[in-house]
């Protein structure tokens, strides 16, 4: 870790990845260096069962504009399914 | 010097990837690359960056390799699993990164196969990139056996209280007083881990307990400058700077 800006949650969850869908226990929550988006730092969202391997792994890197941006929908999609009474 | 050599010099290098015995006692994967010769050869422990123990590094030890150097990659993440480099990184992340005693085990462990190779001169430095640099300048300030050591952007030397962690007890700055080699550091003007205000900071510490170390500091170029696979790449910085550092190694590794 460059930032030391790293956090986690546990979840209950399902994520395709690479070799197809397996269940994700965790979130991984940082802002360090990319491996994909051409700048220097970004918010990485990782969906990821720590009881795998490190393959099992979702992984989206987010400028931090777009990270807002996500966190207000997630937030009223939350809102809505709550209202919804589904 | 790069592209410095003679079109009439004969040999190579010879790299790969092969297990070693890390400092916890278990087996880790290690990439090293060497001259094809008799030797005898300096030795450099490379402390990989944040984004693992990846392609980067291994292009980088065969660079060392090829100037003349016996360059030692350790998977520092090993405990993390196995996977493509990002995969593992984001494992250790998600972890909290590795620790900074985990680190110094594995890089004496690596000094001490470095100086066992029969081509060894017995001399060996230690270097690292980001969060690489900063474990470079752990090791040399706490293993003793070094020779000398390069930072090249260090993020985190200078870090207050509140952010130190379990993984990362200790502020780097901190441990200058048990620095007792050599040091070269690269940094980037525009850099903001570590900032300018951090590298002069840092400075200031090694003036204070009298260590020997030179600082090259590049306008136009902020962090992860040799990074030629990312946009922070700046080639006049990046070229000057490995001069740099191989000339700091050439002469203190004698």
């Amino acid at each position: 870790m460059c930032t030391m800006i790293a956090m986690r949650t546990p979840v209950t969850g399902g994520g395709k990845g690479a070799s197809g869908w397996f269940p994700v226990t965790q979130v991984n929550v940082g802002y360090d260096h990319t491996s994909y988006l051409l700048q220097e730092h970004a918010l990485l969202l990782d969906f990821v069962n720590p009881g795998l391997n490190p393959g099992a792994r979702v992984a989206v890197e987010l400028d931090l504009a777009s990270g807002k941006a996500l966190v207000a929908q997630l937030q009223a999609a939350i809102q809505a399914a709550e209202e919804s009474g589904l | 010097m790069w592209n410095s050599f003679r079109t009439d010099t004969e040999g190579g290098i010879v790299a790969g990837v092969s297990m070693m015995t890390g400092g916890s006692g278990n087996p880790i994967h290690t990439y090293i690359a060497r001259p094809d010769g008799a030797g005898p050869y300096p030795g450099v422990v490379m402390t990989h960056h944040a984004p693992g123990w990846d392609e980067f590094y291994r292009e980088f030890a065969r660079r060392f390799a090829e100037h003349g150097f016996i360059a030692i990659v350790p998977n520092l993440y090993e405990q993390f699993g196995q996977g493509t480099p990002d995969d593992v990184a984001a494992a250790a992340r998600g972890a909290g990164g590795v620790s900074d005693a985990s680190v110094i085990a594995d890089a004496e462990a690596a000094l001490n196969l470095v100086k066992a190779h029969p081509t060894s001169s017995g001399k060996v430095g230690v270097i690292g990139t980001c969060s690489g640099g900063r474990h470079a300048l752990l090791v040399a300030s706490k293993v003793p056996g070094f020779n000398a050591v390069a930072d090249l952007w260090g993020a985190n030397v200078v870090v207050p209280p509140e952010r130190l962690t379990p993984q990362q007890p200790q502020a780097v700055i901190d441990m200058t007083p048990d620095l007792n080699v050599p040091l070269i550091g690269l940094f980037g003007n525009d850099d903001m881990n570590p900032g300018p205000d951090q590298v002069n900071q840092h400075e200031q510490a090694l003036i204070d307990s009298g260590k020997t170390y030179v600082f090259y500091r590049y306008d136009g170029a902020g962090h992860g400058f040799f990074y030629y696979h990312m946009p922070s790449y700046r080639q006049q910085a990046a070229m000057d700077g490995f001069n740099k550092v191989e000339d700091f190694f050439n002469q203190n590794l004698a």
